[in-house]
């Protein structure tokens, strides 16, 4: 009969935690930022399919990185959450300091108790009236979270991506400037701009140090639009993300219209306002 | 257990992560099946008194379709209400009226709207108009129970097919059968004179204003033969409610449109209360 080993407990979160940290470091990073007249999400996946943006509530989305089953069950939940809390209070009942809460101990539960703790990082943010109102949370997969002011980074080299946002964010800013902002900061490149290593290897880090290109077909790109009335979340692609993001573009914000796309409501491509071909 | 009824800070129960449907309605039958109207239990035997909605109509017209309601409730002789509204959006492209208990209709339009909303929501795309007309029979299915004893709930159901380019109307029945109608229909106690007036001023073709005008003097012939149905009420300044539907997806009428056809429709019936023509 095998004795087993004692490992203390200690050792036990850390290991769980290195874990967690892998996993999530190994995908592509997502940066949430506030701007004047919302919150965007910026996500690199090209997969026009599987989400990492969504909507949960009116004023209320959902962003992760990480293993997509594992965020995608917390997604729906948080779906089933806040309809069901609409449906039996009233629309304006429905927080996501509430679903927030909901996740963390969830998420927490899952890192002390469950074989594999889950490899994720979410972001939780609601649009306020204002920009004073927005409120961004971070969860990790630890369940700790965290009151984020204006902006997030998360997933791979997000601990630079978040110092980059640090010094280039501000309150105010357009859409198409935040927009421009966070994919340069997904585009640079992954250690910081002074610490290329050695002297020596200064050539051979050069190629790395370059930032990568990023077009519109890699980004998902999506809002929390502030003065819409009821359901604020909109999906930005398209004619309308290439003029958004090309800085010689005087589009500055995501129009005020909603568009007609059979089966999808969500959706602002700028398509729909050139005239129809022919 | 975390619940909406305890603050909801406690970790999420196993039913809102559990693989299942992207159906509201099933997941709150399972998990909370008191707050569904199918899940409730009466005591048998009794019928009560509750406020009951009236006459709806629906009508095709060249861009898409309309439907409109009365604004009145009745319980047994009495008004319950004067001002109610009975045509409800569902979504963005299709609208919901109801007849029968005000109450349960309500309660069951709002299930309805959650649901469709749930689906957009977590597949990420709408749902066909076929499958929205279906789960509204599903759902008046359900209410069979509560219909047996007396708390009937009969709805229609117009939408705009983005698929087939075209306005559609669906009537159901009690027992959640579920018809495609075509141009036009009526429902509720006030729908036979309804209905009537339908057959005679409706044709195909009709622009979206002729329509509304139509459905206006639908229900001004209800109103005129069903007590249970609401006339205009010029002296409180109550207008039916009027929805339209097209490509577009859908909106209300506003009162001032409303006001001035309305005031039409009056002045062009006095000393000609049948509007013969």
């Amino acid at each position: 009969m095998s004795m087993p080993f004692y490992v203390p407990p200690e050792q036990v979160m850390k290991d769980r935690a290195d874990f967690a940290r892998k996993g999530i470091a190994r995908g592509r990073s997502v940066i949430v930022l506030g701007y004047d007249k919302g919150i965007v999400f910026v996500a690199e996946n090209p997969s026009r399919a599987l989400h990492k943006v969504s909507e949960i509530y009116d004023r209320i989305a959902f962003a992760a990185v990480g293993r997509y089953n594992e965020f995608e069950s917390l997604r729906v939940a948080g779906i089933r959450y806040a309809d069901l809390r609409g449906y039996s209070y009233d629309r304006t009942d429905v927080t996501a300091r509430a679903l927030a809460n909901s996740y963390a101990q969830t998420i927490g539960a899952v890192f002390t108790q469950e074989q594999k703790p889950f490899e994720i990082e979410i972001v939780v943010a609601e649009v306020g009236r204002t920009p004073d109102g927005d409120q961004i949370f971070r969860l990790t997969y630890d369940g700790s979270v965290a009151d984020e002011q204006g902006f997030v980074a998360m997933g791979g080299a997000s601990d630079i991506a978040e110092q980059r946002l640090e010094q280039a964010w501000r309150p105010g800013l357009s859409l198409a400037e935040g927009l421009r902002m966070a994919v340069d900061v997904l585009a640079a490149p992954a250690s910081a701009p002074g610490s290329a290593g050695q002297p020596g290897a200064a050539a051979a880090a050069s190629v790395e140090n370059l930032p990568r290109a990023i077009d519109a077909s890699m980004l998902e790109v999506a809002v929390l639009d502030r003065d819409r009335p009821r359901r604020t979340f909109r999906r930005v692609t398209g004619a309308l993300l290439d003029r958004l993001l090309s800085p010689d573009d005087p589009t500055a914000n995501a129009p005020t219209a909603d568009e007609s796309h059979p089966g999808h409501p969500e959706v602002l491509s700028g398509e729909s306002e050139q005239p129809p071909p022919g | 257990m975390s619940s909406p009824a305890h603050g909801g800070t406690r970790r999420l129960d196993d039913a809102y992560l559990a693989i299942g449907s992207a159906s509201f309605t099933e997941f709150v039958g399972s998990f909370r099946p008191e707050m569904l109207p199918s899940g409730r239990v009466l005591p048998s035997g009794s019928s009560i008194d509750a406020p009951h909605g009236t006459t709806i109509v629906a009508l095709l017209h060249d861009s898409g379709v309309i439907m409109a309601g009365d604004r009145r409730a009745t319980m047994g002789n009495v008004i319950a209400n004067r001002d109610m509204d009975k045509v409800f959006a569902a979504d963005d492209y299709s609208v919901v009226g109801i007849a029968g208990t005000a109450g349960i209709a309500i309660e069951l339009v709002r299930l309805y709207q959650v649901e469709l909303e749930h689906y957009e929501k977590i597949e990420g795309a709408i749902m066909s108009l076929e499958g929205k007309a279906n789960r509204l029979a599903s759902m008046i299915r359900g209410n069979l129970g509560l219909a047996m004893q007396g708390l009937t709930v009969v709805p229609m159901y117009a939408g705009y097919d983005l698929d087939g380019d075209a306005g559609r109307i669906y009537s159901y029945d009690v027992t959640g059968g579920c018809y495609v109608e075509g141009g036009h229909h009526s429902i509720g106690s006030g729908s036979t004179f309804a209905r009537g007036a339908l057959k005679k001023l409706w044709r195909p073709g009709l622009t979206e204003a002729q329509a509304v005008n139509v459905a206006l003097e639908a229900l001004y012939d209800a109103a005129d033969d069903d007590s249970a149905t609401g006339g205009p009420d010029l002296g409180r300044q109550i207008w039916p409610t009027v929805a339209v539907i097209d490509r577009t997806g859908s909106r209300f009428v506003v009162a001032d449109v409303l006001e001035a056809q309305v005031r039409q429709i009056v002045e062009a019936r006095r000393g000609n209360p049948g509007g013969a023509r």
